[in-house]
């Protein structure tokens, strides 16, 4: 047995603890300095890029190149040409939150509190589906919702559906596949606060006379809100900024704001325009995620 | 009366069981028509039961050199995004300094912003800075998108974890290091596991941000777009099937493999990380 | 064995003027202590009063703000926590989740490059009563255990100084009284220093050579347990450890050796010897054992002192009964009277007169707004409210 004195030298004089400091004030800037690089680099300094494209002469194109001009006008523009598109994106996105909630919050709650030793397996069975490609099951959604699908047959044989009516190609497909694209993104942080919850802290409230209603609206609601602020915009940013679902699911008329950037960007190759329409969507979306933020009370939610 | 008490008791229970099979249902269709002979290109439907398109993946040799493409990306990107997004997550939780609160939206707006709106503004960069787009593009914009997410992971079980741990490490002859070593990286491990396999899935399926930033390079999102339009051949059914039955594998061999307390930190850090967006 | 400690200078471990300030808060204000070499030290002290923060400013877990941490003539103020032959026993276990039993035990020797460590740790395993735990991991412990193998992870390494955080709280008494023998005959043997924090007076007290009662990351005093408690230093010692009946008085002097007071309306006298004042606003203090209960003033022995009222309660709790009288200005005074069987009971509600011997009372200096103080919980007398 030792008796010991694990500095073996002694009487080491203690570090001086300015040198130390100072090496630890250091250490955070070197840590973050290459992460924070990227992102400034191929994040940032594109974003100001593409103010300054959203601002290029409208009468440019690629072959004669683009001056600045400080065209303010293509905001206006834009907006007199596409408002339909916006407003559809934040609609169509809005439902689909609103279904989501309706079927992931059960999920999550059953999943968390409710599933004993199936808990692993059925958080799997949310996760699983997103290794599969994301546009390999739109399109399987395709199939599904088909004209001669299974599932419009039997809605027609029970005239929920009149005889020459469909789902795909309608906003029903769209929002649908939106709600399925992005459902898991939504359950899993809501997942995440709801299984911290102490199932004691409801026995509690149910021994104070709170009745099952009360002792979700008074008690699992409120704890798992973290959960459900990082949820909801997990699912709305990228559903309100989504294409794909309109473009494999629907027609034009179901055509979202992505849709045009997208063709402005590499179809039409109308460069101020395409800049013009991201800058408005990502404000849009900022402004949405603030004020739900502000409203709903959490900050540090990411 | 007593159906609507058993009905009370479990109906949380069976809706979410109904939102799983919703969840299934696509999935089981692309297993389907993984065994199918399609009738014709562009044709959806079940046709006649084959195993042709399993037992020759590659017949379509050009969906398989995407597949190659994309995973090699996803390595790349995932190895840099969480080597970066690990080492910022330890400076915002383990150190004070000025301008925490610019990096912190420096973190969040990535992920707040549509994935469209960076694609465009990336590609805007490159062609401004006349870099020629390709495979490299393609990684710088993946890892891009994917730091955030790691750091956010990461973050969330540094947080979670007890510094007294690493005071008691200390205080039993553990230099900063040894601490490090031994305490420290096996407490944040499974976070950092469930980061990299997060942005390995981000990165694998992306399609929209690698559309505005491929150049000629086609990744496996963006082939099954291409063929959306042209006919999907069957084979894509078989690589999607493939990815989810893996996924599946790897979980598994995961919880049989750890300890009980390792496997529900594996899958608890994933989505206490609120891993996330979109799942392009 | 001991080769490495002859290198060390052994010594006792002091603090000078150590300061703590978390922002403008003060958790240790400007504590000086000197714990002598292989003695039982025992910190006591209400709950946040800076009884953690001053062992982990010892450990090296936190930096005090000012002051100096001396073992031997070293100062250690500033050193690494790995680099100082000091191990804590941390109040929360800290027990690393990701290591077994095994090697959470084995954590120190291995990181001093110990390589055969298998034989101590079984021992030390033993010596806890945890053998076979080992493959274990601290999730499949029970709180006890967990707490037994906290104890284990830091004996086993043999510093000069074991900071111990509450290490018995969650074990029960038995198991409890075995691990105070059990550490009590380490600490003697190996001639560890032991800084032992608990809440347990009766543990402070049989274990400990010096106890020190902490108030608000002060010492209020520091002596000897039987010291301590006979003669408390302040009001808050009095009542903090053990219960003190404390009247409000004034005192007017020494004169042949003993304090005049006058309190309430009577006169009483206390030794010059037990007095921390002899002028001025002071608290007379009695300890209720030091009370006796008879039926009336001429049943009082001569040479005592006594103060009358009526029983207000007697509560049976085996060994003895608890009275509280209440006195005439409305105070309750708690009276404790062992059942030896030699004297009745005094019923509730009778007219009694408590008396003591003024040799067991003891003078206090007093806040000139305090009033009588006749329990640790009660502010204001209980007479008062009713
Ligand atoms: N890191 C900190 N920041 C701010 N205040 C602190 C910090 N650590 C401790 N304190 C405060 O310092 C005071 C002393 O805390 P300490 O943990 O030393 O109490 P304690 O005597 O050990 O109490 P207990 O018996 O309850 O364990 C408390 O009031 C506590 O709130
Ligand atoms: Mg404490």
């Amino acid at each position: 047995m030792t008796l010991l004195a694990p500095t073996g030298s002694g009487q080491a004089p203690p570090a001086p603890p300015a040198a130390r400091s100072g090496r630890h004030r250091l250490l955070p800037y070197l840590l973050l300095l290459p992460g924070a690089a990227w992102l400034l680099i191929f994040f940032g300094v594109p974003l100001v890029q593409l103010a300054a494209a959203s601002l290029y002469d409208p009468g440019g194109s690629l072959s004669t190149g683009y001056a600045l001009t400080w065209a303010f006008g293509n905001y206006p523009d834009v907006v007199q040409a596409y408002w339909p598109q916006f407003l559809r994106s934040f609609g169509y996105a809005g439902l689909a939150l609103v279904l989501a909630l309706l079927l992931g919050y059960p999920l999550a709650y059953a999943i968390a509190q409710k599933a004993g030793r199936w808990k692993n397996l059925l958080l799997v069975c949310v996760v699983a589906p997103m290794f599969t490609s994301f546009l390999v099951r739109t399109l399987a959604w395709k199939t599904i919702l088909s004209d001669n699908g299974a599932l419009v047959g039997l809605l027609r044989d029970v005239h929920l559906l009149a005889p020459d009516g469909r789902l795909l190609a309608t906003p029903f497909a769209v929002v649908l596949g939106l709600t399925y694209n992005f459902l898991p993104f939504l359950v899993l942080p809501l997942y995440a606060s709801l299984e911290r919850l102490d199932y004691r802290l409801l026995e509690a409230a149910t021994d104070l006379y709170a009745s099952p209603v009360q002792a979700f609206r008074r008690v699992t609601l409120p704890l798992s809100m973290p959960g459900l602020v990082a949820g909801t915009l997990l699912f709305f940013i990228p559903a309100s900024g989504d294409y794909i679902n309109a473009e494999l699911l629907g027609t034009p008329n179901e055509y979202m704001i992505g849709n045009v950037i997208d063709s402005a960007f590499l179809v039409r190759l109308d460069y101020p325009q395409g800049a013009a329409l991201s800058f408005l969507l990502m404000a849009a979306i900022l402004a949405v995620v603030f004020g739900y933020l502000r409203r709903a009370g959490t900050e540090e939610v990411l | 009366m007593r159906v609507s008490r058993w009905l009370a008791d479990r109906w949380v229970m069976i809706v979410a069981l109904l939102v799983l099979g919703y969840l299934a249902l696509p999935i089981l269709v692309v297993a389907g028509l993984s065994f199918n002979r399609p009738s014709s290109r562009l044709s959806y439907d079940f046709n006649e039961f084959t195993l042709d398109n399993w037992r020759q993946p590659c017949a379509t040799s050009d969906m398989c050199d995407a597949v190659v493409r994309s995973v090699q990306i996803g390595f790349i990107a995932t190895v840099v995004a969480t080597v970066l997004g690990t080492l910022m997550a330890f400076a915002l939780v383990r150190h004070r300094f000025r301008g925490r609160a610019g990096i912190n939206v420096l973190i969040f707006l990535p992920m707040a912003t549509p994935e469209l709106v960076m694609g465009t503004s990336l590609l805007a960069l490159f062609v401004s800075a006349g870099v020629p787009q390709g495979f490299w593009t393609i990684v710088i914009a993946h890892v891009m998108f994917c730091v955030s997410f790691v750091v956010v992971t990461v973050k969330a079980r540094l947080a979670g974890m007890d510094r007294r741990l690493e005071e008691a490490a200390m205080d039993l002859y553990a230099s900063e290091w040894q601490t490090f070593r031994r305490i420290t990286l096996p407490l944040v491990l499974p976070g950092i596991v469930a980061a990299a396999l997060l942005a390995f899935s981000l990165s694998f399926d992306d399609f929209i941000i690698t559309n505005f930033n491929a150049g000629t390079t086609v990744t496996f999102p963006m082939y099954v777009w291409g063929a959306a339009q042209r006919g999907i051949p069957p084979q894509v059914n078989v690589i999607g099937t493939a990815m989810f039955a893996i996924a599946l594998l790897l979980v598994g061999l995961s919880s049989l493999r750890g300890r009980r307390a390792r496997r529900a930190n594996l899958l608890a850090a994933a989505p206490a990380a609120r891993p996330a967006r979109r799942p392009s | 064995m001991t080769g490495m400690a002859s290198e060390t200078p052994a010594g006792d471990l002091r603090l000078a003027n150590l300061t703590k300030r978390f922002g403008i808060f003060t958790a240790v204000d400007d504590l000086s202590l000197t714990i002598p070499q292989g003695s039982f030290f025992a910190l006591l002290g209400a709950s946040g009063c800076g009884k953690t923060t001053t062992l982990r400013m010892i450990a090296g877990l936190e930096e005090p703000t000012s002051g100096q941490v001396l073992l031997g003539d070293r100062d250690i103020a500033r050193l690494r926590p790995y680099k100082r032959p000091i191990n804590t026993v941390f109040q929360s276990y800290a027990l690393f989740p990701h290591l077994t039993i095994f090697e959470n035990v084995a954590f120190g020797l291995r990181r001093r490059g110990i390589r055969s460590v298998d034989d101590e740790v079984t021992r030390m395993l033993s010596l806890v009563q945890l053998d076979g735990f080992g493959p274990r991991r601290p999730a499949q412990l029970s709180g006890g255990q967990q707490q037994r193998v906290a104890l284990a992870r830091a004996l086993i390494n043999q510093p000069q100084v074991l900071l111990l955080d509450e290490p018995l709280g969650a074990l029960d008494l038995k198991l409890r009284r075995q691990m105070q023998i059990e550490l009590k005959r380490i600490q003697t043997e190996v001639g560890i220093t032991f800084v032992h924090v608990t809440h347990d007076q009766e543990e402070a007290m049989t274990m400990a050579d010096t106890v020190a009662v902490m108030n608000a990351g002060r010492i209020e005093q520091l002596g000897a347990p039987a010291d301590i408690y006979e003669f408390p230093a302040t009001a808050f010692v009095a009542n903090f450890l053990g219960q003190s009946n404390l009247l409000a008085g004034e005192a007017a002097g020494t004169s042949g050796g003993e304090v005049a007071v006058t309190a309430h309306g009577a006169r009483f006298s206390v030794p010059a010897g037990r007095s921390r004042a002899d002028r001025g606003p002071v608290h007379l203090g009695v300890r209720p054992e030091k009370l006796h209960l008879v039926g009336s003033a001429d049943q009082v022995p001569a040479g005592h002192q006594h103060v009358t009222g009526v029983v207000s309660d007697a509560s049976y709790v085996g060994v003895s009964t608890q009275y509280l009288l209440r006195t005439g200005w409305g105070t309750e005074l708690s009276v404790f009277a062992a059942n030896s069987g030699t004297s009745a009971r005094v019923p509730v509600g009778s007219e009694a007169v408590a008396y003591w011997d003024p040799r067991h009372a003891f003078l206090l200096p007093r806040d000139a707004a305090d009033t009588d103080r006749t329990a640790p919980v009660l502010d204001e007398p209980v007479g008062a409210s009713s």
